[in-house]
């Protein structure tokens, strides 16, 4: 694939404006891409959709099936590198198959653990033996993986583990002792990535094989959604693994958990796209067909708002995916350019956008929720009935706020990154800032607006982003290293930043798309950007506002909340006449076509 | 064996059907187009006839213009082996058959498949059309096939029931559901099928002795109207009074 991208580095979007001609926009897959989409969808409709019932029953052998078929159509080696008989595709292509096979369920969940978490750690980190012995067989999908990092006492705090390893006196192998919870795929995975400390001290990771003595599963989880993957406990009682399956060094089990799931993250958000453009296409159909009061309820204000919402949500966080999505290509290539190998390159570069990684993240798995639940909602009764497709899609989204870093770790790490950014030198928070602070104390000057489409909105993006800066600045002042236990200020402060990330993003899509095909082809989606930034400001207002009560008082709160109106104005517009516009473009082509 | 798959380019099956230019012309804007469905059960069926007999050679045949490309390469993904196109609207049954026993003509093959129908025009013909100029044999539509030693052995639907047809080729065949597994390209097939050749031919001329006026949408159907079963006596009211379908 050909980006012609110009990355900014990771998180200078908020110091920094973005021209649209340095962003990807899903406008421009190449044909081979758009075929592997279709491929994605045929498989889908033909082989999971249809199996949903018997996949959710966990039916003897089906999940197995399905990845053997998965693996036939080389979807599980797409982003392997050839030499280990995978196809070596770049990150945008591996971005779009998630997002496709997103739709697909438990599966998808089964899907995303294997391709990601459990076969990635071997790819990024294992040695050679062991990428030559496990990375074909997990490609092809005779072997199936899974990771085991989470213990019934260590969630979010991982690195609080348990489990240990300790060396066998003649030097030749570890012995693991522990339990690990909520294990995906743990019922029929082969290859198990497995945390633990040695000497209850070096966090590691281990390579161990299904049937090793000493490792026992725990029954099935009851669980409220995606029932048909299988999440089991995993126990080690004196199970004896070969010294050789050390994965990476001694102490740095670290590495790999975290940088793993910063690729887990934006993948995240790919699949909950696509699951949430399913749902989308699940309600608008319905509101189509369902007459009430003599006329489809597609025909009323309250339904359209919702089906043109929903669509404005999908839009907004695809826009910000495939954007950081190329940036993460772009800085590989660059990467690997300076000589990195293949692995450490793709590593660096998720590593660099590790925060637009945890904003996608929280967005994604938070548009797929509130498409769920508005998709139960139009639907009315048959939304709430497990006959209709809605109660799934409503259940099996909950999950995705919780794993790969629960939402509010993911949003206190966005901040984390920043300030730790900012402290290293490497992204300048301070300069800006000071400005800032200069501006408030002078009187507003009128401006002159760029040119373009959104002259005006880009504007509005300039300064939401002051308003971020000057109250995040203003909070690390006065906590400095404390800050880290003001959760709920770190909360508004990351909800700013994901809104102004994504808004900005949004509206970089829409320009690139009407410079590509014109404005009559993306008239809808001027209207989409406009809403959700309209509704982004007060967004942002809100939380700076809630961030600013509590940590001032008296004229320094006074001051604060001057500043942030100040930063937060925009002229209103008519929502209602937009997402009527958008509603009755998707009731007109009966599924999410944006 | 030489086997010429003759695929059609046809909306997907959930478009939305919409006329333009005094409903002469189909409104392609915003369709996704597809290989048609009984073509690709065609596809698939030649592609385990060389995969089980090890040798031979699958090409696909389009009539259409360039914006079919896609739906060729598709077709390359699942399996095929070359693609041709020929570069003109399938302006009638006559003209396509034309054009593709016009290629059978020029370049050996053994087998000819294609759908029972496309399922855009519905004509069924093309295939009787084909066999009819080469002086072939044509059978349409089979639901099996299975090569004996020279023999083609094959089920065919017929009124009410089924027939049993023992042939020799060369033969053209129409084809249906379940003659093959419904096949998903894989990643290796989309990549490789950027490789593979498509060649673009001119099409040859041929004297059309009509054209299409104009097309209608037919109009919805009302809305089923529900009777309790202890009303027997307004049901025989509504059939003769509002359907009119009793005296």
């Amino acid at each position: 694939m050909e980006v012609d991208v110009k990355n900014r580095k990771g998180g200078e979007f908020l110091i920094k404006s973005t021209d649209y001609q340095d962003v990807f926009t899903p406008e421009q897959y190449d044909d081979e891409q758009k075929m592997m989409a279709s491929m994605c969808k045929d498989f889908l409709d033909s082989d999971i959709l249809p199996h949903l019932d018997a996949i959710d029953r966990q039916e003897e052998g089906l999940m197995e099936k399905l990845l053997n078929k998965a693996g036939e159509l080389g979807l599980l080696s797409a982003s392997l590198p050839e030499k280990y008989e995978g196809f070596g595709k770049d990150f945008t292509t591996s971005l779009l198959i998630t997002e496709m096979m997103g739709a697909g369920h438990s599966f998808a969940v089964a899907l995303a653990a294997h391709t990601g978490i459990g076969m990635l750690p071997i790819l990024y980190f294992g040695n050679d033996a062991q990428k030559d012995k496990y990375l074909p067989k997990l490609g092809s999908g005779v072997l199936k993986a899974s990771y085991c990092l989470t213990e019934p006492g260590s969630g979010s705090d991982a690195l609080a583990a348990k489990t240990k390893a300790v060396l066998t006196p003649d030097g030749l192998s570890y012995v693991l002792n522990g339990q690990k919870m909520w294990i995906t795929n743990a019922g029929f995975a082969d290859v198990f990535i497995v945390f633990a400390k040695i000497d209850g001290e070096h966090f590691t990771g281990f390579i161990v094989e299904k049937g090793t003595a000493g490792m026992s599963l725990g029954n099935e989880e009851h669980k409220m959604g995606i029932k048909g993957s299988s999440t089991r406990q995993v126990f080690f009682s004196d199970c004896k693994i070969p010294k050789e399956n050390v994965l990476g060094e001694i102490g740095k089990g670290h590495l790999i958990a975290f940088n793993i799931l910063n690729i887990g993250r934006i993948k995240l958000a790919a699949a909950a796209l696509g699951a949430s453009k399913q749902t989308s296409t699940i309600a608008i159909k319905y509101a189509k067909e369902r007459i009430q009061f003599k006329m489809p309820i597609a025909n009323f204000g309250a339904i359209q708002h919702k089906l043109a919402e929903q669509a404005i949500r999908i839009y907004a966080v695809e826009s910000a995916l495939y954007r950081a999505g190329a940036d993460i290509h772009q800085k590989e290539e660059q990467l690997r350019g300076m000589g990195k190998t293949n692995e450490e390159a793709l590593l660096g570069a998720a590593s660099d956008y590790a925060i637009e990684c945890a904003i996608l993240k929280v967005a994604g798995s938070e548009v797929l929720d509130y498409v769920a639940d508005e998709g139960v909602q139009i639907l009315g009764g048959y939304g709430y009935s497990a006959d209709y497709p809605m109660d799934r899609a409503y259940r099996d989204s909950r999950i995705n706020r919780i794993f790969e870093g629960t939402n509010e770790i993911n949003r206190m790490l966005i901040l984390d990154m920043f300030l730790k950014r900012a402290l290293k030198g490497e992204l300048d928070l301070m300069s800006p800032a000071m400005a800032i602070q200069k501006e408030l104390m002078s009187v507003p000057e009128s401006k002159d607006l760029g040119i373009g489409i959104f002259a005006q909105e880009k504007e509005v993006l300039v300064q939401l982003k002051k308003s971020i800066l000057m109250t995040a600045g203003f909070a690390a002042q006065k906590f400095m290293l404390t800050l880290s236990h003001e959760q709920e200020i770190l909360m508004n402060l990351s909800d700013m930043i994901i809104d102004v990330y994504v808004a900005e993003s949004t509206l970089l899509r829409t320009e690139k798309l009407i410079s590509l095909k014109g404005e009559k082809e993306g008239n809808i989606q001027v209207e989409i950007s406009k809403v959700y930034l309209n509704d982004a400001i007060d967004r942002i207002y809100l939380a700076g506002k809630n961030a600013i009560t509590s940590m001032t008082e008296g004229d320094e709160q006074k001051m604060l909340l001057l500043g942030l109106k100040r930063f937060t104005k925009s002229t209103s517009i008519n929502t209602k006449e937009s997402r009527r516009k958008i509603a009755k473009k998707l009731i007109e082509a009966d599924k999410y076509i944006f | 064996m030489k086997i010429l798959v003759c695929i059609t380019h046809v909306p997907d099956t959930t478009s939305k059907i919409t006329f333009i230019e005094n409903n002469s012309k189909f409104n392609s804007a915003g369709v996704q187009f597809i290989i048609g469905p009984y073509d690709e059960y065609a596809l698939s069926k030649a592609i385990d006839i060389r995969d089980k007999q090890g040798v031979g050679e699958i090409t696909v045949l389009n009539v259409g213009t360039s914006e079919t490309e896609n739906t060729l390469r598709k077709a390359l993904a699942i399996g095929a082996d070359k693609a041709v196109r020929v570069d003109s609207e399938p302006i009638s049954s006559i003209f396509t058959a034309t054009q593709i026993s016009n290629f059978v003509k020029n370049n050996s093959f053994d087998l000819v498949l294609m759908g029972r129908e496309s399922i855009d025009f519905n004509g069924g013909i093309v295939h009787t059309l084909v066999a009819e100029m080469l002086d072939w044999e044509c059978v349409n539509p089979i639901m099996k096939l299975d090569i004996v030693g020279d023999k083609l052995l094959m089920t065919k639907e017929v009124d009410g029931g089924k027939e049993e047809i023992e042939a020799n080729l060369p033969l053209v065949l129409g084809c249906q559901e379940p003659i093959a597994e419904w096949k998903i390209p894989s990643m290796k097939g989309i990549m490789s099928s950027r490789t593979k050749p498509l060649v673009v031919i001119d099409p040859i001329p041929v004297s059309i002795g009509s054209k299409v006026l104009a097309f209608e949408v037919p109009q919805p159907k009302s809305g089923c109207k529900m009777i309790d079963p202890s009303n027997l006596e307004q049901l025989v009211e509504l059939l003769k009074n509002e359907a009119k379908v009793l005296n």
